[in-house]
């Protein structure tokens, strides 16, 4: 079992901002150097703990997006209006700031490029992050597994890691990548424009047994698509969810 | 908004299963005590917005586990889960 390597208490530890950059209007990658950092798998969490002056604590969790083979970690944050953590974390934090965190969390929504595929990701807005993880861990360590990404946004300008995945998509290593946008698609848009559905996982999916897929976004979208998937012949076993909650597209 | 959009995994509650278990708990597999169903936790359904934190069957959506946290006490109800795998 993959999870019994990790052992040991969970610590609060302190992580520097060292960069920071938007991604999209409401979603920004803070890089971070975390003392301490015992390194992680591709697909897993932090939790931040944020402390007011008066003591008052908010805590939230974070999904990874730096693959293993960065010594850095990076999390990439979208900005909820009523949230307590990511206006912060998005709009406040400065380079040389810092913040409690805690990780990595989470052995079940992981992958690693030894467990091979065809793999099949399916995001809804910022559900890539993970996912992004293990684009750029397939990536850093030169694996060829047969990889699809299905990323459903609202509009163009809110795809999260826009010019990276076309650089990827097109580098002719295996991995494709595929966009909806579901509230508006430029001219010439020649991707989808819908939510997704069974139709359109009917078109990206591999019509082959050993598949995996990993499904993270909004609650609503999540249980649609891994539904879809296991109607389609997928092994409930072999469909990963990360579910967001209410939030997203 | 409805119950069902506030639905998340079992590794959301991950962090605060670390703080309980020592073995990585998401990877553990549980067993329903009401329907038999065996799941990773990470895999199984929770519902954070409560006082608790509940973990129901993806099966048959009884509850498996109930954490209370106070301070620095936990509180856990785990009736539902037949025998729990790590």
């Amino acid at each position: 079992m993959a999870g019994t390597a990790v052992l040991g208490r969970l610590t609060w530890l302190v992580g520097e901002v060292t960069d920071a950059a938007f991604e999209a209007p409401r979603v920004r990658s803070l890089v971070l150097d975390v003392p301490g950092w015992a390194g992680h798998r591709a697909g897993q969490h932090v939790d931040v703990r944020l402390t007011a002056e008066d003591g008052y604590q908010a805590q939230r969790s974070y999904s990874i997006a730096s693959p293993p083979e960065d010594e850095r970690v990076v999390l990439t944050v979208e900005r909820l209006d009523d949230g307590e953590v990511s206006p912060y974390l998005v709009d406040e934090v400065r380079v040389g700031d810092r913040f409690e965190l805690r990780g990595p969390i989470g052995g079940y929504f992981v992958w690693e490029a030894v467990l091979g595929g065809p793999l099949l990701l399916v995001a809804g807005g910022s559900g890539v992050v993970p996912l992004m993880a293990m684009i750029r861990h397939r990536r850093a360590v030169g694996n060829g597994t047969p990889t699809r990404l299905l990323y459903s946004s609202r509009t163009l300008e809110d795809v999260i890691y826009r010019e990276e995945l076309d650089r990827l998509g097109g580098a002719g290593d295996g991995l494709d990548v595929v966009h909806t946008l579901t509230r508006g698609q430029p001219p010439g848009w020649t991707g989808y424009g819908r939510r997704i559905d069974a139709e359109m996982l009917r078109e990206v999916t591999w019509d082959d047994d050993g598949a995996q897929a990993f499904v993270c976004g909004p609650t609503r979208l999540v249980e649609s698509v891994a539904g879809e998937l296991v109607a389609l012949g997928y092994d409930p076993g072999r469909v990963k969810t990360e579910r967001f909650g209410p939030t997203g597209t | 908004m409805e119950d069902a959009d506030l639905r998340l995994d079992g590794n959301a509650a991950a962090g605060l299963l670390g703080e309980i278990f020592v073995r990585e708990v998401t990877v553990a597999v549980g067993t329903c005590d009401t329907c038999g169903a065996r799941a990773e936790l990470g895999a199984v359904h929770v519902y954070m917005h409560a006082p608790g934190i509940v973990l129901r069957c993806p099966s048959c959506e009884a509850v498996l586990m109930r954490i209370v946290q106070a301070e620095s006490r936990y509180w856990l109800d785990v009736r539902g889960i037949r025998s729990l795998e790590l």
